[in-house]
């Protein structure tokens, strides 16, 4: 009997801990399988955060580096300027990169480090338990805003692939989704363009993937993609923001 | 090998280069910048990498990372920038990674000032970051034992895959003396097979993570970790014991200070108090077992810092009650003078009579 | 000998800190043991400069100054008034009288009154008023001789300045015989 569908040699045989329904796994996946596609998982290193994927060490079948909170494009940089024909990538949150670790992120760009950043917004601290990111959107309940994110209390919700576009290190940046198939693979296009960017030595590339958290947004796995598809795609749009001059 | 004048930000610099680092991660500031525009000018030329971080936190970080990729790397700062690095040195420790850190100390608390202060001495003996470690910490008195220090602290991180620490403060930095460079004592260093460099796809991948979240895990891994240090109590003590064969009172000090210190003792020799000094060259591992060489001809000790009394502890613990301990301390960039520490010292030998 | 203590001061710009580092060098030419001690932080930006240094048989213990200079080369008024009460009794205080207009009032060291500022700019070169002052002192001094202070030059100044070794070594010498004529009576 022929296998139409097999694990990818990009993860581990660990099984994950995430909730059931959250998206980190399709993401986990997307990855392993374009490190598996480019021949690269022999080559590659990959930074953990701290956050739900902190145990992202524990799944992806290379050698990997738990860094500290917000701090994996620092540790990257450190791997990268050491092994220049390595292939290092960042895996994090959104409390992770756009609150705590804002300048690390920034400036890895800033320095156009040849890092490839996978950043998981679900608009919420998913490990600690539901509190406000700074991704959080306005109205957005979290245990640290019982009653919904409030602007003049806490600003709009930050766009990280905007900001990082502006900086001329950033070579690729786009956001994705992965709340339906058709978004999947685009998902899986734009993170196998990212790595390409670092091979090809262009720059710093990221991709913002658009996640869900059933567990503390309080619904159903369902409902969770349509309330993504609903509320954050509007606010944070689909798309390339930037790719490095004769890029696909 | 012939000597050269060097500063001591250069000359701990250099020592870094000859003992194999090709890689620096830092963050300006003074009194010790000598030391990174040192290595930004150097490690080019060898086909190293200086990198200047946006932040103290972000450049150990990469020293973390670069660490964990198995390659020799350095950090320097001061003071309250080696305060910001403890997160990323509490990580190091306790994922085992070697490293070396130069803290050139300036006064504090806070922004302080840029003058030579060793009021740091909890911060870097106490293991200054959160968790249950430690890591060697160094305090070199001269440029040259700076030199000879940063090249063992080298082969000591690696050896026991810790962070090391070198104490320094703004006068060791700022002020030259001639150096030779001589190769530190040979040691047997394990290979480097825990190392995130890819797995070529020729073995199982390695983790570098200080993650440990079954309480089980957790607590062998301290008391490993405690093993250690207990390992390296035992076999990196570095003292010096000056002029105590008979002396009536042990003065003890680091660092810039032992040197003030070392001046005291000569004229209160001249004048017929016997003085004596011990000099701690590890203040982590604490050279306790110096106290248990102090002659009976000793009636007190005098500790000299510039601090409000750090040390002091230290000293305490290891005097185990047996004498006497006096203090005396300048802080703030304050500088103490040998005629302050003679004064102190006939003080208090005419009433322990 | 017992250790030479000299502070070396004026202010930012007239080679104060790199005529410090040459006699420092040239100590250790001579297998003497040296240090080399700067003020350093906002106080060096623009304004005053000084240092510290130390030629001795022995290894040096504190390369502090406190009040117990053996020596003390003045480039300005502000050191003066500084560093006058810092040299020991019997010490050497040069001075340089082009830039300082009022008398040391000390009577119990010994103080050359020397115009390097204007020798400098009659040798053609401002900069080298250090090196005349340096050269008084070496010639009252005897730590080392002018041939070693030329070749610690080379050390402290590199390659790039080699071509100026005649102009300094003018410098040392007219500062060395300018200690010569001053008299104590």
């Amino acid at each position: 009997m022929a296998v139409v569908f097999g694990r990818t040699k990009g993860l581990t045989e660990k099984q994950t801990h995430y909730c059931p329904g959250c998206t980190h796994g399709i993401i986990h996946r997307l990855v392993g399988e374009v490190l598996e596609e480019l021949d690269i998982l022999g080559k590659a290193i990959g930074v953990a955060p701290v956050g739900c994927s902190v145990f992202a060490y524990e799944y992806f079948n290379c050698d990997m580096h738990e860094a500290a909170h917000g701090r994996a494009p620092a540790v990257a940089t450190g791997i990268k300027r050491v092994l220049p024909e390595s292939v290092v990538f960042t895996y994090q949150g959104d409390g992770d990169l756009a609150a705590i670790g804002t300048a690390e992120i920034v400036h890895a760009a800033h320095r156009g480090e040849k890092i490839t950043t996978i950043f998981v917004n679900n608009t919420i601290y998913g490990m600690t338990g539901g509190q406000m990111a700074p991704t959080t959107l306005i109205g957005q309940k979290a245990t640290t805003a019982p009653e919904g994110r409030k602007e003049e209390l806490a600003g709009k919700p930050i766009k990280m692939s905007e900001l990082l576009a502006t900086i001329d290190g950033a070579a690729f940046v786009e956001r994705v989704s992965v709340h339906n198939v058709a978004n999947i693979r685009k998902a899986k296009k734009a993170i196998k363009g990212a790595f390409e960017t670092q091979l090809a030595g262009a720059g710093f590339s990221i991709v913002e993937v658009l996640s869900t958290c059933p567990t503390n947004w309080g619904l159903t796995p369902p409902r969770a993609m349509k309330w993504l598809e609903e509320n954050m795609i509007p606010y944070y749009p689909l798309g390339n923001l930037r790719r490095p001059e004769g890029g696909k | 090998m012939t000597k050269v004048l060097m500063k001591g930000n250069e000359a701990l610099g250099a020592a870094a280069i000859k003992a194999g680092c090709k890689y620096f991660f830092g963050y300006p500031i003074t009194p010790q910048s000598e030391l990174p525009e040192f290595m930004a000018r150097e490690l080019p030329k060898i086909g190293g990498v200086f990198l200047q971080a946006e932040s103290e936190i972000a450049a150990i970080n990469m020293v973390y990372g670069a660490a964990g990729a198995g390659e020799r790397v350095l950090t320097s700062s001061s003071s309250l920038g080696i305060a910001l690095k403890q997160e990323g040195i509490s990580y190091i420790a306790g994922a085992e990674l070697p490293c070396v850190i130069i803290n050139i100390s300036r006064g504090g608390p806070g922004l302080g000032n840029i003058q030579p202060s060793q009021s740091d001495y909890f911060m870097v003996t106490r293991g200054g970051g959160n968790g249950d470690y430690r890591h060697p910490a160094y305090a070199p008195a001269t440029v040259q034992e700076a030199v000879d220090l940063t090249m063992e602290a080298f082969n000591v991180a690696d050896y026991y895959r810790t962070p090391v620490i070198i104490q320094g403060d703004g006068m060791l930095g700022q002020m030259m003396e001639p150096v030779e460079f001589n190769e530190p004592k040979k040691r047997d260093l394990p290979p480097k097979d825990w190392a995130t460099k890819g797995t070529g796809g020729k073995r199982e991948p390695n983790i570098v993570t200080s993650l440990l979240l079954a309480t089980q895990d957790l607590e062998d891994h301290n008391w490993k970790l405690d093993r250690k240090y207990k390992e390296i109590e035992k076999n990196e003590v570095m003292y010096e014991m000056y002029r105590m064969e008979d002396a009536e009172i042990v003065l003890v000090a680091y660092g810039t200070t032992s040197r003030i210190v070392k001046n005291a003792i000569e004229t209160l020799r001249e004048e017929g108090i016997k003085a004596g000094l011990i000099r701690p060259i590890t203040i982590w591992p604490y050279p306790s077992k110096a106290f248990d060489e102090i002659p009976d001809s000793a009636k007190a000790i005098l500790t000299v810092e510039m601090s409000t009394g750090q040390m002091l502890d230290d000293v305490k613990i290891a005097n185990e009650g047996r004498l006497p301990v006096y203090f005396y301390g300048r802080t703030g960039g304050m500088v103490p003078t040998p005629d302050a520490v003679i004064a102190k010292a006939k003080e208090i030998l005419g009433g322990v009579e | 000998m017992a250790t030479e203590k000299v502070i070396m001061a004026g202010f930012g710009g007239q080679g104060i800190m790199s005529a410090g580092q040459l006699l420092a060098y040239a100590g250790m030419l001579k297998d003497k043991e040296v240090s080399w001690l700067p003020s350093y932080g906002p106080e060096m930006r623009g304004g005053a400069a000084n240092c510290a240094v130390m030629i001795s048989d022995s290894p040096i213990g504190s390369p502090i100054i406190i009040n117990d200079a053996t020596s003390a080369i003045i480039m300005n008024l502000p050191s003066l008034d500084k560093f006058e009460n810092s040299v020991v009794e019997d010490g050497v205080l040069i001075v340089n009288s082009s830039l300082v207009k009022r008398k040391v009032s000390r009577d119990d060291i010994r103080v050359y009154y020397i115009k390097a500022t204007d020798i400098a700019n009659e040798l053609g070169n401002s900069r080298v008023a250090n090196m005349v002052l340096l050269g008084a002192y070496i010639e009252i001094t005897k730590i080392v001789g002018i041939d070693t202070a030329l070749e610690a030059f080379k050390k402290v100044y590199g390659p790039s300045k080699e071509h100026l070794l005649p102009l300094n070594k003018k410098a040392l010498e007219i500062g060395a015989a300018e200690a010569r004529q001053t008299n104590f009576k």
